[in-house]
Order: structure tokens, then sequence, then C-alpha cells
């Protein structure tokens, strides 16, 4: 097959999924934790034969604190989230203590605001020092620069489609990204160079230098065959393990498990079918200058 | 270890060990007495608090009246003060941390398994009070004390200095002038007597008047080693200079609620593992099935490093350890695709098997340096104070980068030392 050839196809689908990444943070934006935002959380267990999401909101309604979600996370368990501190919510759970017998405290999380901007910022930061970190060594490695750059234009591309994938859950189920969702990021910063690292290699490995090569697309082609069915398989694996978290492991790292799904298969994805095609067009017009 | 065979033996005996210390406690571990050294064969698995259960606190110290100077000798009397509380508290377990971000102050307290979080935020939060106090009966010490007028707001600062003539360390106390004062006038009326130092009501030291002391610097020699008397002095340093602290982050874990997220995720990794053997054995027959074989040994390693370094389990930990199982197997892929490539080309098994592992080696380096370098800024070993430093990433990229690196050696050692070995009697052509 040659995947060079019919490159302009991923390039189109690429191309909307940044598009719609890009038009969903710009007009939904993330919608941020109390990681980031500040905000306390209050998962409660309340052993009630008749409780539900709607008939919780009735209850914290009376009550003076805004509250910015209520989802089930069991049965008869409850996550609350609630803008400000801990007396906020104290409130809330005295008030549920008045209507309910039986109310069970399973979890509490208060951050300040301040204190999450600052982690913002650090996550931040710890993306874009990643970033450099591999791509000196990516053009290190293969001694040219041209080879880090495609690295990580693909990385960024997987990255910016799984925050506007956040984006879009976010504004449809109200998913929130935390750090969690950081580290998921830069999770897949990883495996999408690991795996555009791999198909780079079966290109050295054929030519001892690229940039001399005549014919650079039966090149970047081959390596692809020779790498689509290991770097598909590859990911089956982690996808398997990922899909059984995110059906099986419970409300807690659900979306860390989606987030780190979404960027394995974006990241198999790209490096098979725009990094190393990135790499040729950017080769082809190195050479026309 | 160039023989396969004598790898192989290693490796079967690794596993075996690293299957036993991972055996229920039904199984005995008993502890190993050899050569009067004791060797325990028992390490529990540790859990942090989401799912151990119990309480994260972030306090961040009011320091803006104080200067740089003043700060510094801030961080350790309050780290030990705040220390002191919970101990009191009974909460032997408690881990107290003192953190510095930028202009910020910032004392981070892990309470395992405690009922009411409430109460010790309270007491954590009180701000420190120190007082001097004299004996109530004149002849008995043990009457009791009486206060004085002299406080924590007299003393400037604490430290620790060596006596010239003993060799031994003793604290030093210096008085503002108002201080000095006062402390003149009590060590006068108080000579022979005790002049008790009281830290938010407990005694913290007994020192007995020599002398009156008239220029406003004190000395408490005693029977003190380097580090209580460090510590003494930080404590003293925390009643001098009181600093406020506010709760600026909490995160409370009921024990009940961490149990099913561990039972959870538990069953979530095995029937992933499941599916990934199954898969492995269905596309690569017998090469998988040696495949799974190692990545059977590689989370039996991975969970003996977890006990004996030992690496404290939290959620997302345990996800990046889920992860890192399907990580585990990709150099077997890219091995096992390159041997059937070399298959194709008509080699003989034997020498496309060699060939596979060698040639396979450069890009599964490559590619697993880019994850470890992920893990490294994301565990953030130095504490950069730039990187975050949230235990929940750092479990993460722990698991992550540990396991990256055992299946290095799993996937490559422990995979080829098993075909070498076990399929390598029979002639057959094994690749499915």
């Amino acid at each position: 097959m040659n995947f060079i050839k019919h490159r302009y196809i991923s390039f189109i689908i690429s191309g909307l999924l940044v598009a719609v990444s890009v038009f969903s943070l710009i007009r939904f934006g993330l919608i941020p934790s109390l990681d980031f935002a500040g905000g306390s959380l209050l998962e409660i267990k309340i052993d009630d034969s008749d409780i539900s999401t709607q008939r919780l909101w009735e209850v914290v309604e009376k009550i003076d604190v805004s509250i910015s979600q209520i989802q089930e996370t069991g049965s008869g368990t409850f996550l609350i989230r609630i803008e400000g501190g801990k007396e906020k919510g104290d409130l809330i759970l005295s008030g549920l203590q008045e209507k309910y017998q039986k109310v069970e405290k399973l979890r509490f999380e208060t951050v300040g605001p301040t204190f999450g901007q600052e982690l913002l910022k650090k996550a931040l930061t710890a993306l874009a020092v990643a970033i450099l970190f591999i791509l000196f060594f990516v053009a290190w490695r293969f001694h040219d620069k041209k080879f880090g750059i495609c690295a990580i234009l693909a990385m960024l591309h997987d990255n910016l489609i799984l925050a506007g994938s956040f984006s879009l859950l976010g504004h449809f189920s109200g998913v929130q990204v935390d750090s969690l969702f950081i580290t998921a990021a830069l999770t897949t910063l990883s495996a999408s160079v690991h795996d555009t690292v791999v198909t780079f290699d079966y290109i050295r490995k054929q030519t001892g230098d690229f940039s001399s090569q005549k014919n650079i697309e039966a090149v970047a082609n081959k390596a692809i065959s020779d790498t689509i069915v290991r770097n598909i398989n590859n990911s089956m694996t982690i996808i398997f393990m990922l899909v059984a978290v995110l059906l099986l492991g419970g409300e807690t790292i659900r979306w860390f498990a989606a987030a780190l799904l979404i960027g394995t298969i974006l990241g198999t994805y790209s490096s098979t079918f725009l990094a190393v095609p990135f790499l040729v067009v950017a080769e082809k017009m190195g050479r026309k200058k | 270890m160039k023989n396969p065979k004598n790898l192989f033996i290693f490796i079967v005996v690794l596993s075996l060990f690293c299957l036993y210390l991972n055996l229920p406690s039904i199984i005995p571990h008993p502890t190993i007495s050899f050569l009067g050294i004791s060797i325990p064969t028992k390490f529990p698995l540790s859990y942090g608090l989401d799912l151990a259960g119990g309480s994260h606190l972030v306090f961040k110290a009011d320091t803006q009246s104080l200067s740089n100077k003043e700060r510094e000798k801030v961080i350790e009397g309050l780290r030990e003060n705040i220390q002191r509380r919970v101990d009191m508290y009974g909460l032997s377990e408690a881990l107290v941390q003192a953190s510095k971000s930028g202009e910020d102050l910032r004392l981070i307290v892990e309470l395992p398994g405690v009922k009411d979080v409430d109460e010790a935020i309270t007491l954590i939060g009180q701000t420190a009070v120190l007082d001097f106090r004299q004996q109530k009966e004149a002849t008995d010490a043990a009457a009791g004390f009486l206060s004085t007028d002299l406080t924590g707001a007299d003393l400037q600062s604490a430290g620790i200095n060596f006596d010239p003539d003993t060799n031994q360390p003793v604290i030093t106390l210096d008085f503002t002038s108002e201080g000095g004062k006062k402390f003149a006038r009590l060590t006068e009326e108080n000579i022979g007597k005790i002049l008790a130092i009281f830290l938010d009501e407990i005694p913290l030291s007994f020192p007995k008047v020599e002398e009156p002391i008239k220029e406003g610097k004190a000395i408490i020699r005693g029977d003190f080693t380097l580090e209580g008397a460090k510590k003494m002095a930080a404590q003293l340093n925390a009643g001098a200079l009181p600093v406020a602290v506010n709760l600026i982050e909490q995160r409370t874990v009921e024990a009940t609620l961490g149990q099913e997220t561990v039972r959870r995720s538990f069953q979530a990794g095995l029937v992933g593992l499941f599916c990934v053997m199954l898969f492995m054995v269905a596309y690569y027959g017998k090469l998988g099935f040696f495949a799974n074989l190692s990545l059977i040994i590689y989370g039996l390693i991975s969970f003996t490093l977890y006990r004996l370094i030992p690496i404290t389990l939290t959620l997302p930990g345990i996800a990046g350890f889920i992860l890192s199982v399907g990580m585990a197997v990709d150099a077997n892929i890219l091995i096992f695709e390159r041997m059937r490539e070399e298959l194709r080309l008509g080699k003989e098994r034997s020498v496309a098997q060699e060939l596979a592992f060698g040639r396979a080696w450069d890009s599964i380096r490559d590619a697993n340096i880019c994850t470890i370098i992920t893990a490294f800024v994301l565990f953030n070993p130095f504490e950069w104070s730039f990187f975050p430093m949230a235990g929940m990433v750092r479990g993460f990229a722990l698991t992550l980068g540990l396991g990256v690196m055992i299946s290095l050696f799993t996937g490559i050692v422990v995979t080829r030392t098993l075909i070498r070995v076990l399929a390598g009697k029979n002639k057959q052509n094994f690749h499915s």
C-alpha cells in the first residue's frame, strides 16, 4: 500500500479534527476542576430508598451555597462539586444530614484558588520542558532536526485533539480537566513520540542518511509498512488495559483512563499517518530551496 | 552469564522469589535468621491516603510581616511545632513536610486513617503560644507553674551553640530589649528555682536559673544531643515568631471508599491482562505464550519492587502500572514482527530469532528513553519548584517509569532466554 501517496487523506482527517478542537476550545473552553480553579468536592453515601441526583438538587438548592455539579458515582453514592471552601462543604453536609438519616462522608476535598493557579503554571512548564527535551533527543538521535520537529508536530496534534475532545466532553457531559488530565497529556506526548521514534528508526535503518536518498517516498513508505502492524498491535494491548480501567475502574479514574485512551489512539495514528508524511513534505520543501 | 541455561535458572529463581513475596499472607512469611542477621520475608504493600483512607492537608503560613531572614527560621520551627502537635494527638504515622513555593511557605500534613479531621485541622491551625512560667511554690517544682509576663513576643530568636568546656550543645536565647528587662527581673527573683518554658500550654523545658541575667542573652544547658537541641531551638523559634497558618488544600478519603477503589482497579487490571494475553497468543501463537510468561514475570518483579523499595501505591500509581502492562509487551511485539520479516526473507528460524532480538534493540531503547524523560519530568525527583509536585502525578510517574525499565529487562532478556531454552529443543516452525 502506498501510504505516502495517499497522505492527503490523513491530512484532511487531521485538519478537520484540529479545526473542530480549536473551535471547541475557543467556543466552549475547558472546565477546570478544583485542582486548578479551587473549590470543594464532597462525596457522600446516602442510605435512603428514594434518592437520586434530582432529589439531591432539590435539597441542596435550599442551602445558600452554589453547587456546580452533582454526579451519581455508585449505588447511593454521590459526588457534589461546590464553589467555595471548607465552610461551604460543611454547610452542605449538615443540610443533608438534617434531611436524611444516614449520610456518610466518603471523601472531601478543598483547594484554595491561588493554589490551583500555581499548579496550572507548573503543569504547563512541565509540558514545555518535556517537549523541549524530546525535541532535542530525537533531533540528536537522528542527526537531523527535521525528525525532531516532525515528531513534535505530530505530538502537538495529538495533544490539541485530546484537549479538544475534553472541551467537547466538558460542554456536553460536564467532564472537568484536573491534574490527572495534565498527566494524561504528558503520557500521550511520550506515547506518541514512542511510536514515532520506532517508525523513524526503520527509516534510519534503511538509509544511513535520509536526506541523501533519491526516492524518499519509497523509503518512508517501506518504514510505514514495516511498522504499522507493530504500532497497531502495541496500541491494542494498551487499549485493552485502558478499556478495562474505563469500564471497571470506577468514577475516580474513569476520565483519566479515557484521556489516556484517546491519547494512545491518536499517538498511534499520528506516528504513522502524520509524522512520516510530514518528514517527506519537510524534506521535499528543503530540497526545493 | 553468556550461557542461556544459567540465565534461565537465574530467571526461574528470581521469579520464584518474587512469587513467594507476593503470595497472600495466609502462606507463612517467617523472619529468617542467618548468621545473626534477621531477614524478614514479609513486605506488605503500602497504600497512599487515597486508597488506605486519610487526610492530606496543605497549610499556608502567613509570613507577610516577616523579613527573609526570619522566614528561614520560621520554616523549621513551624514544622517541628506542628509535628509535635500531631504526635501528641496520637498520630504517630503522621507526616509533616515544609515546602517553599516562591515566596510562599507551606506545610503539608498527611494524616492516615484519622477519624475526626476537623478537630485535627483546628489543632494544627492554632498559632503557637510560648510563655515562661515560674514555680507556684518556691520549694516545690511539682506543685505547678504560674504564668509570667514574659512570652514568645519577648523572645527575639533561639539558636544552638557549643559549651566550650564540655563541648555539649546548648540552646541560646536572645531576648528583645523589652524582654531582656523582664527576663532580668524574673531571673533575679527566681535564683535556684525553675523558670519553665511552655509551648501551647505544654511544657517544653524546665531550666533552672543559676544567676541573674541582665544582658538579655541566656543559654540553656542540659543533656542535649545535637538533634534534640536543634529541635528545641526550632520549637522556641516557632513560639518567638508566631505565624498563623491557613488551610489551602484538603483531601480526605474514607477507608471504605479507598478499599472499594483498590478492589475495582485490581479487577480492571486482571481483566485487561487477560485480554492482552489472549491477544498475544491468538496473534503470535507460541511466541505469544513466551511473551505472556515474561509479562507475568514482569508483574511479579514490579510488585516485589513496590514491596521492597517500598513504593506507596496511589490510585494514579495503579493506573500507571496498568498502563505499563500494556506497554510491557511492546518490546516483544516489535521483536516478533522483526522476526517474521526475517523469516519472510527466507532466513532460518534460529538466525531470524537472534537477528530480531539484536536489531530491535535500537528502536526499543530510543523509544523508551522518551517515556523515561516524561516520567522523570512528572516525578520531579529533585523537587524543582517549577514542576508539579502533586503526589498523585508523582505516583503515576513512578510506577510508569519503573515499569518501563523493568519491561526492558523482561521484554528482552527474559523473553529471549525463555525462547532460547524452552523452544530451542523442537525444530518445528513455530511462528504462527
